[in-house]
């Protein structure tokens, strides 16, 4: 026990020294958590299109200042064919072709259904998806306005089903709400787990980890002064990363706090431990640098910061599942947005709790002082 | 003379490289023993098997009476070591490294705080405790890491190559501090590629392709390989070792 007092006090003693670093830790992830929503929005804006216009009628008009008027288009320009407007299209200029055909006002009012045509960009998967939904709503809508003024003036047989639906927990989908836990989670695993392998790493390349390893230090305890600093560390940042979100998109945790950091501390053992594990295994920073890379940059993409993990394939499922960051993001997301107990997150807090277990007992097992 | 380090047989291989070859030698209480050899030639794998950081492969060896497979805890609380790479912490003060070697092998606050004042003065650093370490002369920070490795007065004590790149007159001063340690009852367990600092030496063993080709006093070996200095009985040894420096 005193031998872990002195181990603490080195280790604080170094980390509030390397200030450059610490500078680092706490600005790089409040620029990241301050910018990073602002830029990662779903909601596309700035579509271009093009449009092919054969018709030159007064619904032609209609039809393309409906789509201009939306917000989510800007026309690129006007093609006088097909060609011309793919051109803008190889030359990025566009990403969504309409093309109307001749006589389209004409054959619309006299056989009473017209066609568009569609030409939709798809290399950016995303944009083109939303696109193309926008698109073909704001047609919809077009196509029952028509039928209302134009084709049956004064009458509107149509039954329709109407659905009226609540979103509940966010109701204006507002992504910030959404995305903003999301960050802190995936800002808060790279420095825990990135941090603590280097810092052991650290002690093997300058050669100190040679007395450590000399001396009678029990490695448990060895670890563990290891591991707490990362902690606090861990515990400050976050405070930090939920202080800026209330600050600067007024985010304010429905949920109790106490649940949040609860769940903060059993994460954060789960990380360090992985940290721990993966500099067991690096001699060189640049081991563990690729080593905490490998993992930090699947968590990032398949543990639902940015996308859904329920949408995935069942095999990406079942090993996201063992992804660390995929249940905290679901913790973060639920206390804070949903207002969720302890009792609701207890299957998440488990399992993130039996993955630290297993992480860090390998991480002790592997922890040779005798080589 | 009453042994503190006594091996029998003691063998290290790394797959089919045998880095340490059955080496038997004795060690006693107090006694300044010199462990020479070129580069490559198994001195560093030898005295990390006698400090616990290595698993031998076979052969036999007790340091201040504990096994080396079985008690190596035990050894690490009575032995002291300065590795071949520099072992004291950058960004710690002088005396914030004294603190933490200290602490880290059991002594208490103020046992630490009176050895800091008498390792201090002894290296004359009393106006330098609150420096960084990286800001000292590497004599200095050598001096010091060899202070360091005996705050907890172990009875053995290991220096690896302690004095390389360290210049004639701190590489003296160093030596007086081995002598001063070494009077004290501390046994001093040293490699070297200085001859001159051979000279100093109670015995010397020099290995030669991971085998100890000769083992006895200076003036002995001298003697035996009719020899002026410790620097040719090196050379002809050495010279006709096989392996390749690495």
């Amino acid at each position: 026990m005193r031998t872990l007092i002195f181990l603490l006090e080195k280790e604080f003693r170094q980390m509030m020294r390397n200030k450059q670093l610490m500078s680092l830790l706490i600005i790089a992830p409040l620029i990241q958590l301050i910018l990073l929503p602002l830029a990662a929005n779903y909601s596309v804006k700035n579509i271009n299109i093009a449009i092919v216009d054969n018709d030159h009628s007064t619904i032609s008009q209609r039809m393309i200042h409906k789509i201009t008027a939306s917000g989510n288009f800007r026309l690129t320009g006007y093609a006088n064919n097909y060609n011309d407007a793919l051109k803008m299209v190889e030359e990025d200029k566009a990403d969504l072709i309409l093309q109307i055909p001749a006589n389209f006002e004409k054959n619309l009012v006299r056989e009473n259904h017209n066609q568009v045509y569609l030409a939709i960009n798809a290399i950016e998967g995303t944009k083109a998806n939303l696109g193309g939904g926008y698109l073909a709503s704001i047609l919809r809508d077009f196509n029952e306005n028509i039928r209302v003024n134009w084709v049956n003036p004064g009458t509107n047989n149509t039954p329709q089903v109407v659905v009226a639906s609540t979103n509940w927990y966010n109701p204006y989908m507002n992504y910030h709400l959404y995305i903003v836990p999301a960050i802190l989670v995936s800002l808060i695993t790279s420095i825990s787990a990135m941090q603590s392998a280097f810092n052991i790493v650290q002690e093997k390349e300058s050669g100190t980890i040679e007395q450590i390893n000399v001396s009678p230090i029990r490695k448990h305890i060895f670890i563990t002064g290891k591991l707490i600093p990362f902690l606090v560390l861990g515990i400050f940042l976050f405070t930090l990363g939920l202080l800026a979100g209330w600050l600067f998109y007024g985010i304010v945790p429905v949920g109790k706090l106490y649940v949040l950091y609860i769940s903060l501390v059993v994460y954060l053992f789960t990380m360090l431990g992985l940290g721990l594990l993966i500099s067991t295994y690096s001699n060189s920073h640049q081991q563990a640098l690729s080593l905490s890379f490998f993992f930090i940059n699947i968590f990032n993409i398949m543990s639902g910061t940015f996308n859904s993990v329920d949408s995935m394939p069942g095999w990406a499922k079942t090993l996201v599942s063992v992804f660390p960051p995929s249940h905290f993001i679901r913790i973060t997301r639920m206390v804070m947005l949903k207002g969720s107990s302890l009792a609701d997150i207890s299957g998440h807090l488990a399992a993130i709790f039996l993955i630290g277990l297993i992480l860090n007992t390998w991480a002790v097992l592997n922890y040779h002082k005798t080589a | 003379m009453e042994p503190v380090i006594v091996t029998e047989k003691l063998t290290k291989k790394f797959d089919d490289f045998v880095a340490a070859n059955e080496l038997t030698f004795e060690v006693g209480k107090g006694e300044i023993f010199g462990f020479l050899g070129a580069n490559g030639a198994g001195k560093t794998t030898a005295m990390r098997m006698l400090c616990g950081l290595l698993k031998p492969s076979s052969g036999k060896a007790t340091v201040t009476g504990f096994d080396i497979y079985t008690q190596t805890e035990q050894i690490k609380k009575n032995i002291g070591y300065m590795s071949q790479k520099f072992s004291l912490y950058d960004n710690l003060t002088v005396k914030e490294n004294i603190r933490f070697y200290g602490g880290i092998y059991g002594m208490r606050r103020k046992e630490i705080a009176v050895k800091t004042d008498e390792l201090l003065s002894m290296l004359q650093l009393q106006g330098e405790a609150k420096t960084l370490v990286s800001e000292l002369p590497l004599g200095w920070k050598q001096k010091l890491a060899f202070s360091v490795s005996i705050v907890h007065d172990p009875s053995i004590v290991f220096l690896d190559e302690p004095t390389g790149g360290v210049d004639p007159v701190t590489r003296r001063q160093f030596w007086d501090q081995i002598y001063y340690a070494a009077d004290k009852g501390v046994t001093v367990f040293v490699t070297t590629h200085y001859m001159d600092e051979a000279e100093y030496c109670n015995r010397v063993s020099i290995m030669v392709d991971g085998v100890i080709a000769a083992l006895d006093s200076p003036a002995a070996l001298k003697k035996q390989y009719h020899s002026s200095s410790m620097q040719d009985v090196f050379y002809q040894l050495a010279r006709n070792a096989k392996r390749k420096a690495d």
